[in-house]
């Protein structure tokens, strides 16, 4: 066991746990961070997709002993604080989620790409989404949503 | 310990100085309402009736609506409601809905079998089971507004109207919101039983049929919307079970005094087919079951190989003993030797798994006494809203409170209940800790329970002019229903019809995978219709539509669909479409167009057009995004997705070696036109995943003149067909 301090959506969070023991159980078991999910631990599906230091990067590949040096962890908890985040508030206009447990992944790499890429074309769109699998097959929407987050005037930025 | 929604809602409740549950069931129950200003009268009726009421209102008008379904992203948390709400004449923006507690005779519906009581998210059938009771309550509920109102206003009840949440008298120009009614509120001495000519007109509607967003959605953006595997609960402990890769096999643990030993570990618990071990955390849980050492028995799926099978099914399809006769209609037999012509072609179809995105688990606290349990999961309930866990525990069933959590997932998996009963086995040793069981994705592949594998004879006959007369369907394979299911033709005009299921049984573990016989079975019959049609140089809509002469709602979304879909406009070069017609409640006919990459035997899908009867829509939105979502599940299995068996062992393990279809994959369009109807609403969830097969298919043979017979059209299969 050993302790680590996290700094996730800006607050500093302590945990005590066994070392190498992945950011994903830390972040949902530990801190009750649900939003990110579980869904492969193998890196293959995107669930469990969070920011940090502003990258997209898979929860369950990364181990809670390289993270505790002040990087920046982002969740979808910390993406906004009314769930208004003009991604957010397209997702809802376009009326993306079915079952809903990917989204939070595809949201967060969504953030990423739109901060990166404010107006990527559909092509652009589907690449950087490809690694974020769901089940439901609300990908058509979840395009939908992109394209009108990325007409969204104000800025991405939150 | 944390307190649910639905314990939250009863405490509130309880305590509400203003508000008033009416308690209209549909379940018999003598209609009764208590103001909540009088506690020690509401808990003499929970008591009584603990959970009889569909709707909470309060005097500042908010009005809670409790949903009887569970919700897998199909849209019962709005859809349900709205029914209500519709016939109630609530303000929707003022509504805000709940799951109903898990009992099924207070919150069941008939909608099964007349006088049957089921919760039971199965089947594309909630909306359809429950729009009528949904629309009796809502309808009552506005009963016993309107007549408190008529009683406070001292004027004949008829005179009244109501709209959005309001009470109107016309003739006085009176008007009082529902909140404020609440006060004076009394219950009728007879609630009237509705009838159907008492409800609103669907031409009246103001909130069915409407584009009404999603109830929650905005909970499912933020991250809030709480699914089983984010519960947590205080003293809570990590349960995972080693269930190996051979479905059957009985496990003995080589090395328990070494996992006793490991940090974190509190107890091994064996059960018949699995290894459990629960630990403080998950991630000790986990580690301590990469550890375990066990040794496998064989089991009856040993020697049980997936690609060699269909030998063996073929030899029982050409056995001249028939298997159990499912259709029986006229006389194939005699069809057959008077015909013109007769064809005979095998389809086969490999093993698929759910792949729901959220993987298998639950979490149960077993009271210290061992007399009562929490359990919170997302399950598509059952025919035992308790889910096997009184069973286990050796307790009554009203001892067990279910916390039905959202679904990440359901496509038939979560409506068998092996999770919750192995969660109830640990949580039963560890009681009264709370424990937490977990599938890690590789257990949810390797144990899964799958579409059965399964190969489909079909037989037909034409006479001289190219009329189907006779078609016959024989499925071989594992599981009954699962794979019998979905052979009639109900609205194609063929006179002689058979259908038969031969059992085949290889000690795999099956389950209803979402529309079950519909995906191989509908893949079969259109695409042999559309082979018969190539070989009679008949159009494939022209034959549909000959077939279709009697069945008008069916014709009509053929029609539909080769209107929207320009059937007979000429593809661009290089790309042809292909069409499917399939019943599950809804009938909807569908219209692909696909290419093909020659050289890696890629198939493309470009668009994908469906026109839908589906009788009363609810949510019209939502049932497109059900097409988009069944046509894009449908081709990720077309595709991409195939479970294969050597030696009775399961190959694959996770997404890796499970490939499911990515966004590069999708089709530019799913375009669906909904057709007009005031018929009782029917199910939607099914209807188009059954479709991708053998729309691909047959736009596949329509574009190379080869058929594809066998699932899914991996490029190896793709590239054999076209060198064939």
């Amino acid at each position: 066991m050993a302790t680590f301090q996290l700094d996730i959506n800006n607050t500093k969070h302590k945990v005590e746990v066994t070392e190498g023991t992945s950011l994903l159980w830390v972040l949902r078991e530990h801190l009750g961070l649900t939003g990110t999910k579980y869904s492969c631990g193998i890196g293959q599906c995107g669930a469990c997709m969070v920011h940090i230091d502003n990258q997209p990067v898979r929860a369950c590949l990364l181990q809670v002993d390289n993270y505790a040096g002040g990087q920046k962890i982002k969740t979808i908890e910390g993406l906004s604080n009314n769930g208004d985040h003009p991604v957010q508030k397209a997702w809802i206009e376009a009326q993306a989620p079915q079952c809903g447990y990917c989204q939070s992944g595809q949201i967060m790499q969504a953030v990423a790409l739109l901060e990166s890429n404010p107006n990527p074309t559909r092509e652009e769109i589907k690449t950087h989404m490809n690694g974020i699998l769901c089940r439901c097959g609300t990908y058509l929407r979840i395009i939908k949503a992109i394209e009108l987050a990325s007409k969204t005037p104000t800025s991405i930025k939150n | 310990m944390v307190k649910t929604k639905t314990e939250i809602s009863r405490r509130k409740f309880l305590k509400s100085s203003s508000g008033v549950a009416l308690f209209i069931g549909i379940s018999g129950i003598l209609p009764q309402m208590i103001s909540c200003k009088d506690p020690k009268k509401i808990k003499e009726q929970l008591a009584q009736q603990p959970l009889t009421a569909w709707v909470k209102l309060s005097e500042d008008g908010l009005i809670t609506i409790y949903n009887p379904a569970a919700e897998m992203g199909q849209g019962s948390m709005t859809s349900l409601p709205l029914i209500f709400a519709e016939e109630m004449d609530a303000d929707w923006s003022m509504v805000k809905v709940e799951f109903s507690p898990q009992e099924s005779e207070i919150y069941g519906s008939p909608g099964w079998a007349p006088g049957s009581k089921l919760m039971f998210t199965v089947g594309s059938r909630t909306t359809n089971s429950y729009y009528n009771v949904m629309r009796k309550a809502g309808a009552q509920a506005r009963y016993v507004l309107i007549s408190s109102a008529a009683k406070h206003w001292e004027v004949p009840i008829e005179e009244l109207t109501t709209s959005n949440s309001h009470v109107l008298h016309g003739k006085t120009n009176q008007k009082i919101s529902y909140g404020a009614l609440v006060p004076f509120l009394e219950m009728p001495e007879t609630l009237p039983d509705l009838s159907e000519a008492q409800l609103k007109n669907p031409k009246d509607f103001q909130l069915v049929g409407k584009d009404i967003p999603r109830t929650e959605i905005p909970a499912k953006v933020d991250g809030s919307a709480m699914f089983a595997i984010d519960i947590r609960l205080p003293g809570m402990v990590y349960g995972v079970l080693e269930r190996g890769n051979l479905h059957g096999s009985r496990p003995s643990l080589t090395n328990e005094a070494e996992i006793l030993a490991m940090e974190g570990v509190l107890k091994i618990i064996p059960l018949d087919y699995a290894i459990g071990v629960v630990a403080k955390t998950l991630e000790q849980a986990l580690n301590a079951k990469q550890s375990l050492k066990i040794d496998w028995s064989e089991s009856k799926a040993s020697g049980h190989n997936s690609q060699e099978v269909y030998t063996t099914y073929k030899k029982i399809a050409s056995q001249k003993e028939k298997g159990k006769v499912i259709i029986e209609i006229g006389d194939v037999a005699k069809a057959k030797r008077t015909a013109a012509k007769t064809y005979m072609v095998d389809y086969k179809n490999d093993y698929v798994y759910h792949a729901q995105m959220e993987p298998l688990n639950a979490v149960v606290k077993v009271a210290e006494d061992g007399g009562s349990a929490e359990v919170w999961v997302g399950s598509q309930q059952g025919t035992d809203t308790k889910l096997g866990v009184p069973k286990i525990l050796g307790i009554a069933p009203e001892n067990v409170n279910v916390h039905l959590q959202y679904l990440g997932g359901g496509f038939g998996r979560r409506s068998m209940n092996d999770f919750v009963e192995e969660c109830a086995y640990l949580a039963k040793e560890m009681a009264p800790l709370p424990v937490k069981l977990i599938w890690s994705r590789e257990d949810d592949v390797t144990y899964g329970a799958f579409r059965p594998l399964s190969l489909q004879r079909l037989t037909a006959s034409t006479d001289y002019n190219g009329n189907i007369t006779s078609f016959s369907h024989a499925v071989v394979g594992d599981g009954g229903n699962l794979v019998a299911s979905a052979v009639a033709n109900d609205h194609y005009d063929i006179p002689n019809q058979f259908a038969e299921w031969r059992e085949a049984s290889n000690g795999i573990r099956l389950k209803h995978w979402r529309a079950v016989g519909h995906g191989p079975n509908k893949f079969a019959i259109e695409c042999m219709l559309d082979e018969i049609a190539r070989d009679q140089n008949l159009d494939p809509l022209d034959l549909r539509r000959k077939l279709m002469a009697k069945a008008p709602r069916a014709l009509a979304t053929l029609e539909k669909a080769a209107e929207i879909s320009r059937w007979n406009t000429p593809s661009i070069e290089g790309r042809a479409k292909g069409m499917a017609f399939v019943e599950h409640g809804s009938l909807g006919t569908g219209v692909c167009e696909i290419s093909i990459d020659r050289s890696t035997g890629n198939i493309k899908v470009h668009h994908f057009w469906i026109a839908l009867d589906a009788g009363v829509v609810v949510q019209p939105d939502n049932v497109k995004a059900q097409m988009e979502g069944g046509i894009i599940m449908g081709m990720s299995s077309v595709l991409k997705e195939q479970i294969t068996i050597v030696n009775g062992r399961v190959q694959q393990s996770n997404y890796h070696d499970y490939n499911l279809l990515r966004m590069q994959d999708i089709p530019d369009s799913v375009e669906t036109v909904i057709l007009e109807s005031a018929e009782i609403p029917e199910g939607v969830g099914e209807t188009a995943t059954p479709m991708v097969a053998c729309a691909i298919a047959n736009a596949f043979l329509r574009l190379t003149g080869k058929p594809l017979r066998h699932l899914p059209f991996s490029p190896e299969r793709v590239l054999q067909a076209l060198n064939s």
